[in-house]
């Protein structure tokens, strides 16, 4: 069996009282797609902050490709390789949509002191941008601010600026948010294509999206993980259903 | 050195950081309330010098120059409020530095046109001249007052916003901007009385200075920054942040002019350790803000997450 | 793109009048206006200075007379002990070499931007501002006490310093000099800015958490810009010495702090000749105002508040249109 990608080994983390992470492990494995779900307050958004390294675990430890991050910074495990996107879209305002991805680009060529020569007419930041923004479909829109791009445009700039990043693994927030169907489905094909380059640990709502991609599924509820396993062993487990699936139905 | 003379100068340390401490409380709560920074708060204050002296010599009367000035403070606070302040509450912190600045500008040539540009003379009042016999030392007995009129200050401050509605109002207003509006707090009224508030205790602390001091225009500034060292200290938005940070500052500003011209005195020749002792005490309470932000970046006392 | 051009336009009517007001006053013989259009280049270059951390950085430093008076003391120390010929420390001997002492003023002023930088960085938000507000008081306060430079009394510098192949002493000379190293830093602002370093400054200022998640540290980035731009500052305090021939603790408080701000606002935020405008803008205002009232800062105060309350972007956002970064 291969040795896992991202490897989380009984974190946790407090705020006061609450245990917004309790003692979770879970790992992501080469070539897979591991989908995390759970309802709203599960301690998703707690959990995507200890991994990308927003907050420090209280205990446990988080591994990356064998190395120990749990006390790294997030600009440090992006170097790493740990490409993010956000799950409300979070991008450089007045940075057009080809600076975006620049700017990923750049951080990982090296480090950002290069004072005098243009970014504009840097060769080796314009034409991988380009590339990147054709991938998701948005090189008509390069020249664009990223506040002045539409909705479902800002979450395609979000996987392409974690594309460019070139990462062994992704972290992606919830990208089907606000998609519509349409832009969904064609980024359900998009990540599934996506695993080979780098295996994807998933923040989704969307349950259709879920089943279709996921090799894997855990599950999150009050901060810990109830249950994990193959797709169709989570579809059929009666404790999911009630605690989370069947409240989403309902809802 | 004498006890006495130690005893004299750590009281003298106390009552300095206890007007600091009404400096700093007005603008603490301004910010917990408002999130506004304030550079105009030393405006205040030497607007509550000013009418306080022109009052007093007028009316004859310390006291009824300390409530015009008092008086004064407040309404010109609630009057900034509402013409420029309630402008700035959604602005960023950048214009809320330079509309406070120009402020500052506006308000000391207004105060040079009325007033003039000399400075002006309070004088302690009767009741409250000469020492009084405390043991150890003899102690001026108006300084002695202003310790007293400091802490009454600050448990009136805590009883208001512990107990009163008023207080329930500041407080959640403090936590959760969304939630008072729900309550059905005027929000509006609400941040005009907070602001007058801190205004009427600039202007208090300005007025009580003022008679041992010259009231003059930018009197106020050295202050306001001072109260700024206290809450980056004690944590920002906390009254209990502000009193600690303001003692602390009182003291070791007071504490090292007096005592560390007199340690080097030690090793050096003696108009040398008055130059190296003055210089070095001068940056003493920078020094201590410095520590304070290297191991507690948010202050002793945050008061917020 | 069209408002792009016009910028340009703007910035190049701007270097053109700084030129042209000294060579007209030059040509009717009245030195005071081109000593006037030093003050704004030198002023222009210190907000150069600040506009980098400010306009770019997005940091609130309200601390920035720190930076211009060290290089003004700098400058006027070494020219006290080159013209008294006592040591400094251990066997160094002052200089009046402009372009040494601008290399320790630079450096000086570095050193301590990376120390109180590094320590207000800390921090964010207001608590940044008040930092760097009280650790300027600080160095204004050691400066009023330390007695060996002239203490509250300042320090003054008898002969300008020299530069090689100019008469500092002719006001001709200082202007173009200081129209010189203006430009340079003018140059070297617009590089950085559209160099990797400045996008990923301008990142940081808008969006920190996207920084970081690229890979990029905001606090590294934030503090190299810091003591850049405490640099150009420090260098700046170094000329303005020079011109007034005098240093003193006024060059540090904190209404010259106040005042880099206001010539960043009144020119605009972050545009490069920002600084320009609002230079020459304030040194107008002080000259005519100052003129008609001694209370004109009295009516600064009401178009300072004008400006941030109804037209922010200052002149060069007025005259040019909002600013775009490809």
């Amino acid at each position: 069996m291969a040795e896992p990608v991202l490897d989380l080994r009984g974190v946790s983390k407090s705020f006061g009282a609450l245990r917004a992470t309790d003692n979770v492990s879970l790992t992501l494995k080469p070539g897979e797609i591991h989908a995390l779900i759970g309802p709203n307050g599960a301690g998703k958004s707690t959990l995507m902050a200890l991994i990308s390294g927003k907050l420090p675990p209280d205990s446990g430890s988080i591994h990356f490709r064998g190395q120990d991050i749990s006390r790294l910074s997030v600009a440090q495990r992006a170097r790493l390789g740990l490409g993010r996107s956000f799950q409300i879209s979070s991008l450089i305002p007045e940075y057009s949509a080809r600076r975006n991805v620049m700017l990923a680009l750049q951080a990982r060529q090296g480090h950002p002191y290069r004072f005098l020569w243009p970014v504009m007419r840097d060769r080796g930041l314009m034409d991988p941008a380009r590339e990147v923004l054709r991938r998701v479909g948005l090189e008509g829109r390069a020249s664009v601010p990223s506040a002045e791009l539409s909705h479902g445009e800002r979450r395609l700039l979000e996987i392409a600026v974690a594309l460019a990043l070139e990462p062994r693994a992704f972290l992606l927030d919830e990208p089907m948010a606000g998609m519509g169907t349409d832009g969904a489905r064609r980024l359900t094909a998009f990540l599934d294509k996506l695993r080979a380059e780098a295996p994807i640990l998933l923040v989704e709502h969307d349950m259709d999206a879920v089943f279709a991609l996921a090799d894997r599924v855990s599950v999150l509820a009050g901060g810990r993980i109830i249950a994990a396993g193959p797709v169709a062993e989570i579809r059929a487990n009666a404790e999911v259903r009630r605690a989370y699936l069947g409240e989403e139905e309902g809802a | 050195m004498s006890v006495a003379l130690f005893a004299e100068q750590l009281l003298n340390g106390v009552q300095f950081g206890l007007m600091l401490f009404l400096m700093a409380a007005g603008l603490t709560l301004v910010f917990g309330v408002m999130g506004l920074i304030n550079l105009a708060h030393g405006s205040l204050y030497m607007i509550g010098a000013f009418v306080c002296a022109a009052a007093a010599a007028a009316f004859g009367s310390f006291w009824l120059g300390l409530i015009a000035g008092l008086a004064a403070a407040a309404a010109a606070g609630a009057l900034i409020e509402l013409t420029v302040i309630r402008r700035l509450y959604d602005r960023d912190h950048l214009d809320q530095v330079l509309a406070t600045f120009a402020l500052i500008l506006i308000l000391s040539e207004g105060v040079r046109m009325i007033f003039g540009p000399f400075p002006l003379y309070l004088s302690v009042p009767d009741l409250l001249r000469g020492t009084v016999d405390l043991g150890i030392t003899r102690y001026s007995l108006y300084r002695l007052a202003l310790i007293g009129i400091g802490i009454a200050v600050a448990i009136g401050l805590w009883l208001l916003i512990a107990k009163t509605r008023l207080g329930i109002q500041i407080r959640a207003g403090e936590s959760d901007r969304e939630m008072i509006a729900a309550l059905g707090v005027n929000i509006r009224w609400l941040y005009t009385v907070v602001f007058a508030l801190g205004a009427a205790l600039a202007g208090m602390a300005g007025a009580l200075v003022g008679a041992i001091q010259s009231v003059q225009v930018g009197m106020g500034e050295p202050v306001l920054i001072l109260a700024f060292v206290v809450i980056v200290i004690g944590g920002i938005g906390s009254i209990k942040g502000a009193m600690v940070g303001a003692l602390l500052v009182g003291v070791i500003d007071t504490m090292g002019r007096f005592l560390l011209p007199r340690i080097f005195a030690a090793f050096l020749d003696p108009a040398q350790a008055m130059g190296v002792g003055a210089a070095l005490a001068s940056m003493l309470i920078y020094l201590l803000m410095a520590l304070v932000l290297i191991l507690r970046p948010r202050g002793l006392f945050p008061a917020h997450g | 793109m069209a408002e792009m051009r016009r910028e340009w336009i703007v910035n190049a009517v701007l270097a053109m009048a700084l030129l042209i007001v000294p060579l007209v006053a030059l040509w009717i013989n009245e030195p005071f206006y081109v000593t006037l259009a030093t003050r704004v280049a030198i002023l222009a270059l210190a907000g150069v200075g600040l506009n980098l951390a400010l306009g770019l950085g997005g940091m609130v430093s309200f601390g920035h007379a720190a930076y211009f008076g060290l290089g003004g003391y700098v400058a006027g120390i070494m020219a006290h002990h080159a013209f008294t010929g006592l040591p400094m420390w251990i066997g160094v001997t002052g200089s009046n070499q402009m372009l040494w002492i601008w290399l320790w003023a630079a450096l000086l002023s570095g050193f301590l931007a990376l120390i109180i930088g590094a320590l207000s960085l800390r921090t964010s938000g207001i608590f940044f501002i008040m930092i760097t507000l009280a650790f300027a008081q600080m160095i204004f306060y050691f400066t009023l006490s330390w007695p060996a430079y002239g203490g509250e009394d300042g320090l003054p510098i008898f002969v300008r310093n020299q530069f090689p192949g100019l008469n500092t002493m002719r006001p001709w000379d200082m202007f173009i000099l200081s129209y010189g190293v203006l430009m340079l830093a003018l140059v070297f602002f617009a590089m950085l800015r559209a160099a990797r370093f400045g996008a990923a400054l301008m990142a940081i200022r808008q969006n920190p958490d996207r920084a970081a998640a690229v890979g990029i540290s905001p606090f590294g980035v934030k503090l190299a810009a810091f003591v850049l731009s405490g640099m150009i500052t420090g260098l700046a305090g170094a000329m303005m010495a020079d011109l007034t021939r005098f240093v003193s603790p006024a060059m540090i408080a904190w209404q010259m702090s106040g005042e880099l701000i206001v010539i960043i606002i009144l020119g605009g935020v972050g545009r490069l000749f920002g600084p320009v405008a609002g230079a020459a803008i304030l040194v107008a205002f002080e000259v005519i105002f100052g003129g008609i009232t001694e209370h004109w800062q009295f009516f600064l105060g009401l178009i300072l508040l004008g400006v941030v309350l109804f037209a922010r972007g200052g002149l060069i956002g007025l005259l040019a249109g909002r600013a775009r970064h490809g």
